[in-house]
């Protein structure tokens, strides 16, 4: 018999609803039970720190190849000049204090059947659940010359936090006063939506001050201002006019690194620092997984109740590698994380999760050095539709100094939530 | 009706709902884990977010009360009090008031 694509989906996902629904995953035969998280990120190290306080007897290991932590959010202070790399790079150094064991190292093979996972170093590491937290993959190849061009250090994404944001700074510092900064944004769904427009609010905050005749060309491939859009427009009237120039429907074909050139679908554009974000997927270890289950292969497909994977059993994935409704955020990212840890510690013990779980999303956003908006939501899950916002939740027009201020306590906290 | 019985009947209702009493219990564990995630481990903040821990429960729902309704000026608080039930509200008050 065969079966296309959608049938072994539909099938594959109601066998795992079923042993769900009858908790018919056994509990680790050994005397503790052993999850395994993959990815010390926002998602990864809260999940694996709530499942050793909600799960003291838990063995809990977390896999992740940097020694640092990096934070995405408030990169793009750094490139505003705002902060400095060392005040968004942490240390893992008290995460074992949870009793987590850490494992600096890289997955390069998962066996969902023998429920095992493999490191480059070469260690077997077996799970009786495996929690998911690469964030994303960066689709290099879909615009022309990127590669190139990114590994010659001439034009890159820093859509990942750490020696890229360095080097785009660099690049901002190195640029000529009356240059012109072309940036790229991609297609939704991609990490941060707010992120590519702040971007540009950062950038400009430092041209301003730094190099006032210099131009920014925001080159976006979805329709409009995919995120806080009322804050945006306001906050590049109010305090940038006439030096950025928004062109929506302009998703980048190819990038030329010698001749510092974008090219989209309208136009060739040259500038002085080129950054361009390529559209995005899951994590590389999600394929690894078998998990990319959504119809485009690309995001992973969960219960979203308990992130378990719907086609690979004891598998959950969390933060920006799942495909559902909630911003792929790292404060929403810490929150899969809560409710994941939660669902394991139940299943493990036999129990039903709680089936009607949930949670929250709070994002500041700078508009400049002393202002910040935000956006911020609750979605309860409710059965047969997922996620649901509740009223009232939203995103301010207008920033503030108050909200500024509220932003760098969040940066703190939400670090220490993670990471102490 | 009572308020407080209103809250217990819609605990058990949850309770009913749910099969088991572990995922109440962890209902309000996971909520209120993800106000740490602004205010920072176990309520305890730095900066200008205020903490949570030790906060009295009957100041804490009148509070959220407050930002619901709009009688009381917040940031975001007011857009995340609305996502909310009572007996939520009720159960964080009681969480928060334990911690130390």
């Amino acid at each position: 018999m065969t079966l296309n694509r959608r049938d072994f989906l539909k099938i594959s996902g109601a066998g795992a609803a079923v042993a769900l629904a009858g908790c018919a995953t056994r509990p680790s035969t050994s005397a503790r039970a052993r999850v395994v998280v993959v990815g010390a990120g926002f998602g990864g190290a809260t999940c694996a720190k709530y499942l050793r306080k909600w799960g003291p007897d838990i063995e809990v290991t977390l896999i992740e190849p940097n020694d640092k932590f990096v934070s995405c959010p408030f990169s793009n202070w750094v490139l505003g000049g705002l902060r400095s790399m060392d005040d968004i790079t942490h240390g893992y150094d008290r995460l074992p204090g949870h009793g987590i064991r850490m494992v600096r190292d890289s997955v390069v093979a998962i066996d969902p059947d023998k429920r095992m996972v493999t490191t480059r170093g070469g260690a077997s590491i077996g799970y009786d659940r495996l929690v998911l937290a690469p964030g994303i993959e960066i689709l290099t190849d879909t615009v022309k010359g990127f590669k190139e061009a990114e590994a010659a250090g001439k034009v890159v994404h820093a859509w990942k936090a750490g020696a890229q944001t360095a080097l785009l700074r660099r690049q901002l510092e190195a640029m000529p006063d009356g240059g012109t900064f072309v940036m790229s944004v991609p297609a939704a769904p991609y990490r941060c939506p707010p992120g590519p427009y702040e971007r540009a609010c950062m950038v400009a905050h430092y041209f301003k001050q730094a190099k006032p005749k210099s131009k920014i060309i925001l080159l976006d491939g979805n329709a409009d201002i995919a995120s806080k859009k009322a804050l945006f427009t306001w906050a590049w009237n109010s305090f940038y006019p006439g030096m950025i120039d928004y062109r929506p429907n302009n998703a980048p074909l190819a990038v030329d690194g010698g001749k510092m050139i974008v090219t989209t679908e309208f136009d060739d554009v040259k500038g002085d620092v080129l950054n361009v974000v390529p559209r995005q997927r899951a994590g590389e270890v999600c394929d690894l997984a078998g998990a990319r289950n959504d119809s485009n292969k690309a995001w992973c497909v969960v219960n979203l109740a308990t992130f378990e994977s719907t086609t690979v059993p004891n598998v959950h994935i969390i933060g920006d590698s799942v495909l559902s409704n909630l911003p792929k955020s790292g404060h929403m990212a810490t929150n899969h994380a809560k409710v994941c840890a939660a669902a394991i510690v139940e299943l493990l013990a036999g129990r039903q999760p709680d089936p009607l779980p949930v949670v929250t999303n709070t994002c500041y956003s700078a508009t400049s050095d002393t202002t910040a908006g935000y956006v911020a939501n609750v979605y309860r899950f409710e059965a047969g539709k997922g996620y649901v916002s509740a009223p009232e939740g939203g995103a301010t027009a207008k920033g503030d100094e108050s909200n500024f201020v509220f932003a760098e306590s969040w940066s703190k906290n939400i670090w220490a939530e993670v990471l102490s | 009706m009572h308020k407080k019985t209103i809250l217990m009947l819609g605990g058990f209702i949850g309770l009913a709902f749910s099969g088991i009493t572990g995922a109440a219990d962890m209902h309000t564990e996971v909520i209120a884990s993800t106000c740490m995630s602004c205010h920072g481990p176990g309520g305890k903040s730095q900066g200008k977010i205020p903490s949570l821990t030790g906060l009295h429960k009957d100041h804490f729902v009148k509070v959220m009360t407050e930002f619901k309704a709009g009688t009381r000026a917040s940031s975001v608080m007011k857009r995340l009090a609305n996502g909310y039930t009572e007996a939520e509200i009720e159960a964080m008050g009681d969480y928060f008031a334990s911690l130390k």
